[in-house]
């Protein structure tokens, strides 16, 4: 019987459910409701956000696949097209931080290779409680192991990635995957169930009872119960994955398969019904044929299940023999469970009896949508009023202490747990503004970075999803890279309350915004909401992926400065701000204040300055100011370069010292440059009129500043160093 | 000359040495898969990092019972050259061509970076275009390089000049800093008594190229290059 209580356990209203019996023109029986549940979780669904991600651009001349698929896609020239994705996996890396970060990493790398590309790259975006709370340093040490234990199987390097401490994600940590895959363009493979009477194969691992309702799990807040929930998370098994990404791309490879979509999220439920609507078709598949770990299990538990590795495709009769000899040298099942049918309706047999039969397109597409109602919260009149705020007595001591947030400290302890030198084409090392790849034998590079920066978002939904587009292409312009395309993954509370939602439509109207004035298009993403847990929310996070080309890839630029002598400029202008600092939050506990002003077209033309800067090489070093504000950028400079030289840096500006050092004023970026090569740069700054001002000279063994006649920093590089490389590890040293 | 990667399930360098012995060094290079019972001529047999059956049981464990590994102890037999690289050098510990085991790194966790090796012994057909007590830069990924053998075995290592890298500083000072994963005597490459047998846990292949920081893996792969020449 269906009743209120079931449907609460389904996460389903009332009306949702009338919905159901009207477009099936029956009660669903427990199977069906089921999957119902998790098609129509906000998860699978987006029902209360594809109203707002219709803003979004998504097109552009070179986009081959925009959202709405596995991953989206980009030619990127010379018939190879970059294929690229980030997503969540937030709520199970709560419940069971090892197993919740790797099957993360597992489900982005499937979501690449489903398309037919090789996965060349992942990179994480992760936010953590402050590590002074054991428990924030377990979770931390779990997820990080996590996404090492599978990326370095996979032999897939993950070659950074950003990690930002808060207090808001103390019960709710955000750990967000993101894969690059290079294909040929003409090889490219979709979720198709296409041609009556073709064979649905199912291969990978066996089906057991792990992940059943973990969709519906993250589309609901947490309460105290977390214990409960441990069932609720996959466990992942990166050897089956390592072996399935050879099988399957052999098979594509050859040519073999008609379609193919991976079981992640919802498992054979959203599999067989997508890869059905996808192609208006419809598919039989009997229960008893998949392979199971485990004995007794029900109809509901089969298609609700979302145990790791596993994939189905479609084949033709003719080479069906072929897909499963392939598979089978790679020691995988690979088991006919039923066919394809032009019917457009999911039928499931067990036992001889058939337990589904639905229309696919009720399923997948006819899930209401939520036009949520959305409010000015409450908090942001009191937040964004700045206190008047002391200068710092000493500067020194006030950056020694900046270096050790971890927020701004070294995260060396993070990447030198990851491979992230396998597959060989790693030409900048995490850390760098941005990762650079080689692509072998072509004269292009790509470059991958992630950036959010929540507390900008909190305090300004619009300008910190504005500044998280406009941050993300300056690390790539610090690489030389031209952005290409964007991935994004939103992480905000839970949306059914009006606050939650209002920054949400204001963040999306700041990154469209941004996108639009970069001209790139956003290729697909994923929405987390209700990061919630006991009734409080995290700050909104949107985590954005950008992929950028660089035209010439044999001359790797860095952060670090390089030789002694050379100049140090500025491009851009400081400016009087210090709201939403890291300084602020970290040496006066406030995080308040507005949030940097970004002027979009003004940071347009920094980054293409810089960019052709590098194309013209002209530079030695190039860094973003971000976090920290121009001395912690400085003093990166330094500690990034592997001579750690110092720098003598003099500035003038008619700034409250705290905002100038640091201040997070947006737009700028820190290069330094050979003697001969000044007049060429001033003058690629001037043409484009962008701010430009030699600012200094490396050398030495200090980190010196001057404001007008006073010397106001003096650093030995050697020592505030080791402060910056030991905070993190310090935290985690055993007793 | 003709060089065979082995290739188990689970190997995940097998394409990066591929492309270091083919494009980098221009050698003919092809991939033996670990089913088979074939060799296909090679001259020299790597067998490739990565994480083999997934090392779920110990590294290199199951690895060693692959089919073709009886073509190899033969091929061994008969003088052939092979080299192991990280869980090459662990199957190589599996299959007893070399002595020793492997432990957990000391801190407990994989370690992916570059440290500075110092060749012990160049008179090896892996090393023979080094000298002895260079300093090189290679990068180290794994979670089990940490080496062990018993006090006897290492004696009869160092009396025999089997150990050819050593853990070192970058001016080639053997610390107990420089030791990253706690290896006894900062053991980092060994080689058989016949000489013929090469286990390393640093990836040469990743030190190959200007673009990726630096060049000096290259002088492994061209010692044996050198030393098949010279046959």
């Amino acid at each position: 019987m269906i009743d209120k209580k079931l449907l609460e356990e389904h996460n389903l209203t009332e009306e949702e459910y009338e919905k159901i019996e009207e477009l099936i023109g029956k009660q669903p029986n427990i199977t069906e409701l089921g999957i119902f549940s998790l098609m129509w979780s906000e998860h699978c669904s987006y029902k209360s956000s594809k109203a707002h991600l219709q803003k979004l651009p998504v097109t552009g001349e070179n986009v081959i696949q925009g959202p709405g698929e596995n991953a989206g896609i980009i030619d990127i020239g010379d018939g190879l097209a970059a294929v690229f994705k980030i997503e969540s996996h937030n709520h199970p890396s709560f419940i069971e931080p090892y197993q919740g970060a790797a099957t993360g990493v597992g489900g982005i790398l499937r979501d690449i290779f489903t398309m037919g590309a090789r996965p060349i790259a992942l990179m994480d975006a992760l936010r953590f409680g402050p590590l002074s709370v054991p428990k924030n340093k377990t979770i931390a040490e779990g997820v990080i192991s996590g996404i090492a234990g599978y990326g370095n199987c996979m032999g897939v390097p993950t070659v950074g990635g950003d990690v930002y401490f808060n207090e808001c994600y103390s019960l709710n940590p955000l750990v967000n995957a993101f894969c690059l895959g290079i294909c040929e363009k003409d090889k490219i493979f979709y979720a198709k169930a296409e041609g009556e009477g073709n064979p649905v194969l199912y291969v990978g691992s066996k089906t057991g009872r792990d992940g059943i309702h973990g969709a519906t799990m993250a589309s609901a807040e947490f309460g105290e119960n977390l214990e409960e929930k441990r069932p609720n998370v996959q466990v992942g098994d990166p050897f089956k994955e390592k072996l399935l990404l050879e099988a399957c791309l052999e098979v594509m490879d050859k040519n073999l398969i008609i379609g193919i979509q991976d079981m992640g999220a919802a498992g054979l439920t959203c599999s067989t019904t997508e890869m059905a609507s996808n192609s208006n078709s419809g598919i039989e598949i009997n229960l008893d044929l998949i392979p199971q770990r485990e004995e007794g299990m029900t109809p509901y538990e089969i298609m609700l299940s979302e145990s790791q590795e596993r994939m189905l495709l479609v084949a033709k009769q003719e080479t069906v023999k072929e897909v499963q000899e392939i598979y089978a040298k790679w020691d995988l099942d690979a088991v006919i469970v039923g066919q394809v049918t032009s019917d457009q309706r999911l039928k499931v047999f067990f036992g001889g009896k058939i337990v589904v039969d639905i229309p696919v397109q009720a399923v997948v597409d006819m899930c209401p949508l939520y036009h949520r109602e959305s409010k000015v919260p409450a908090y942001l009149e009191s937040r964004t009023k700045l206190d008047p705020v002391p200068l710092p007595e000493d500067y020194n001591s006030t950056l020694e202490k900046l270096i050790s947030s971890p927020t701004i400290a070294d995260k060396q302890w993070v990447f030198r747990q990851y491979d992230h030198m396998v597959q060989i084409n790693t030409a900048l090392l995490p850390g760098a503004d941005a990762s650079l790849l080689r692509v072998k034998n072509k004269k292009f590079a790509l470059a991958i970075t992630l950036d959010g920066n929540s507390l900008y978002t909190y305090l300004d939904p619009k300008t910190g999803g504005k500044i998280a587009v406009a941050e993300a292409c300056r690390n790539l312009a610090c690489v030389g890279a031209h952005p290409v395309g964007v991935t994004n993954c939103l992480n905000f509370g839970n949306p059914e309350k009006p606050e939650i939602m209002w920054q949400f439509q204001e963040a999306i109207e700041g990154i469209a915004a941004a996108c639009r004035t970069f001209s790139i298009p956003v290729t697909g993403g994923n929405v987390s909401f209700y990061n919630d847990t006991e009734g409080l929310s995290i700050y909104p996070t949107p985590v954005l992926g950008v992929v950028g080309l660089v035209r010439d890839g044999n001359k790797p630029i860095g952060p670090g400065f390089k030789n002694a002598g050379d100049s140090i400029f500025l491009l851009g202008k400081n400016k009087n701000e210090i709201g939403g600092s890291e300084y602020l939050k970290y040496i006066w506990n406030m995080e308040k204040g507005r949030p940097p002003e970004i002027d979009l077209q003004e940071e347009k033309k920094v980054q293409e300055a810089c960019i052709e800067a590098i194309e013209n090489g002209l530079l030695n070093s190039a860094h973003d100011i971000s976090e920290g504000g121009l001395a912690v950028c400085v003093a990166e400079c330094a500690f990034f370069g592997e001579d750690r030289i110092g720098c003598t840096i003099h500035l003038n500006d008619e700034i409250r010292r705290d905002s100038l050092l640091f201040g997070e004023s947006q737009s700028r970026i820190i290069v330094t440059t050979d003697s001969g090569n000044k007049k060429p740069l001033i003058k690629i700054a001037q043409d484009r009129n962008v701010p430009i001002e030699e600012i200094g000279t490396t050398g030495g063994e200090n980190i010196t500043l001057f404001h007008k006649e006073d010397k106001i920093l003096d650093l030995s590089v050697r020592e505030s160093y080791m402060i910056w490389k030991k905070a993190i590890p310090d935290n985690f040293k055993t007793r | 000359m003709r060089f065979g990667v082995v290739v188990f399930p689970g190997s995940n360098c097998d394409h990066d040495t591929f492309h270091v012995l083919k494009e980098v060094c221009s050698q003919e290079a092809f991939y033996l898969w670990h089913k088979d019972h074939d060799l296909k001529n090679a001259d020299c047999v790597v067998l490739p990092g990565g994480f083999s059956y997934g090392d779920y049981l110990r590294s290199g464990a199951i690895a060693r019972f692959s089919p073709l590994m009886q073509e190899l102890q033969e091929f061994v037999q008969k003088g052939g050259l092979v080299l192991g690289i990280c869980n090459g050098f662990q199957v190589l510990l599996e299959l007893g061509l070399l002595p020793g085991a492997m432990l957990r790194n000391k801190n407990l966790k994989f370690l992916c970076e570059h440290v500075h090796l110092k060749i012990e012994n160049d008179q090896t057909p892996f090393t023979n275009m080094g000298k002895k007590d260079q300093v090189l830069r290679i990068p180290i990924a794994h979670f089990d390089g940490n080496y062990y053998a018993s006090p006897d075995t290492i004696e009869e290592l160092i009396t025999n000049d089997q150990i050819v890298f050593r853990y070192a500083d970058e001016k080639g000072q053997i610390t107990e800093e420089a030791n990253v994963n706690g290896s006894r005597e900062n053991i980092a490459g060994l080689i058989n008594k016949q000489n013929n047998v090469l286990g390393m846990m640093p990836h040469p292949e990743r030190a190959s190229e200007a673009l990726l920081g630096s060049e000096d893996g290259r002088i492994i792969f061209e010692s044996i290059i050198q030393h098949l020449v010279r046959l």
